[in-house]
């Protein structure tokens, strides 16, 4: 299913290759991989996704835990992320890390951040945090997410750092806020990540994770990031590029040339797609399925050139 | 403070000087006590409640449900106090555009209040959805 004109700027476009550019609504795992230069979706029974996985360096993806959410959606946002976290300590084989792509919190107060930290660290795999808008309005709007998690960071909480040949770098779109804006990435941002990848080579393997996704999603929503499109060309002329995003609280994927970008379901509550509601706040869904609305991912890194495989799971599946 | 007491030896006459002092200090702290007394019996209502603003007395609600401030433009009299309420499931946090006044992260049913005294026109908007605008137009003889 292609819906591409609503999603991104300038419509569907083919690269030199012919690439696939494909914009799928998951509600299962899709697993892309690139075979004979061509992307090709499976559909992933978890031997395939085993099969494929077994031996490839693997993290996960986790997003929007929002601890402390306590509506009707989801009275206990905290338990279902410990359901999410008892599913990977059950893993037989571990990820190397986590990578939380934002929203931690609900209302950013220290328990929720203690609580959520408890949790997750009950994985005792290195995590690795962007801040969600809420996480970052606390008294000081975000000092209370540094204080905790901006260690080594620059800025707004932004860094980067290596695993594997594979360059992670984290982007914060959800301080510096603009009134009737989009998030955005703001000036200083962008002038680090141009230093921070400008000596890498071309085939080194890039994956950008930050809360909001950084292609434009849906505006009247505020789904997206006013100034993506500068961090997306600065990373252009690399062969691999994966750009992880939550927020929305759905998967939605898109490959783009040589970009694939993945945003995650929320361990806490489901939302609308784009549209299909008057807002973007929590979709009470009956409670007997709620668990088949929230998930985490894994992403594995298959071969060089090559998009990672992205296999996502929901709370409902074994 | 004891260890000041010790360290004086009780003589006659200091113990003289002593029920002196502490009559002293008792005057003195009768004193304060009758002038405090006196401070807030007169005292207006600015001296004891740090008010930013004199107000009218008029409170307008504007509600925020759906990820938008209804009514979405206000006009008011100066002196009028805005109280935004949330009625969403979801947080917001309202913020004058260049952030000269913010609520605190407010959650379901919490409300922020603020009191509007200079004629203009202000834009504000949710900290934590920025594309959530609203306006409050303040002028004399204002709704």
């Amino acid at each position: 299913m292609t819906n591409s004109r609503d999603w991104e700027n300038g419509g569907p476009e083919m690269d030199r290759r012919g690439a696939l550019e494909c914009m799928v609504w998951a509600g299962t795992g899709m697993l892309w991989a690139l075979s004979r230069g061509l992307p090709s979706s499976i559909s992933i029974g978890d031997a395939k996704a085993a099969e494929l996985a077994k031996g490839a360096f693997t993290f996960l993806q986790i997003s929007d835990s929002h601890v402390g959410f306590d509506k009707p959606a989801n009275p206990n946002a905290l338990g279902t992320l410990q359901e999410a976290i008892a599913k990977i300590n059950a893993m037989p084989v571990k990820p190397s890390f986590m990578i939380h792509t934002g929203d931690i919190t609900h209302l950013s107060k220290d328990n929720q951040f203690d609580d959520a930290a408890q949790v997750i660290g009950s994985t005792g795999l290195p995590v690795f945090y962007v801040p969600g808008e809420h996480d970052v309005i606390d008294e000081g709007l975000g000092k209370s997410y540094l204080a905790r998690y901006g260690k080594g960071s620059s800025g707004s909480g932004w860094y980067s750092f290596d695993q594997n040949g594979v360059h992670f770098i984290g982007l914060v779109n959800v301080m510096n806020l603009n009134a009737g804006g989009l998030c955005n990435l703001v000036v200083e941002q962008l002038a680090w990540l141009e230093t921070d990848v400008k000596a890498l080579s071309a085939s080194t393997p890039i994956v950008i994770f930050a809360h909001v996704p950084l292609w434009t999603v849906y505006p009247e929503w505020g789904w997206g990031t006013e100034d993506g499109a500068r961090a997306l060309s600065l990373v252009k002329r690399f062969g691999s590029v994966t750009i992880l995003n939550g927020h929305i609280h759905q998967i939605m994927q898109k490959v783009e040339g040589n970009v694939s970008f993945h945003t995650a379901r929320s361990t806490a509550f489901p939302q609308p797609e784009p549209g299909k509601a008057p807002s973007p706040g929590p979709m009470k869904v009956p409670s007997e399925d709620l668990r088949k609305f929230l998930g985490i991912s894994e992403v594995s890194f298959i071969k060089v050139n090559q998009p990672l495989a992205i296999v996502d799971k929901t709370l409902a599946d074994a | 403070m004891s260890n000041i007491f010790r360290a004086r030896p009780v003589t006659g006459t200091a113990g003289g000087r002593g029920i002196l002092a502490h009559a002293g200090t008792l005057f003195v702290l009768l004193a304060f006590a009758l002038l405090a007394f006196a401070h807030v019996s007169n005292a207006t209502e600015s001296d004891l409640v740090p008010v930013a603003a004199p107000t009218n007395g008029k409170t307008v609600e504007v509600g925020i449900s759906n990820f938008t401030f209804t009514p979405n433009e206000l006009t008011i009299a100066p002196g009028t106090t805005v109280k935004w309420v949330n009625h969403d499931d979801i947080p917001h946090l309202v913020a004058e555009k260049a952030f000269a006044f913010k609520s605190k992260a407010l959650d379901t049913d919490e409300s922020f209040s603020f009191t509007f005294t200079a004629p203009g026109v202000v834009e504000y908007f949710c900290v934590v959805h920025p594309h959530m605008t609203g306006k409050i137009i303040v002028k004399a003889g204002g709704a």
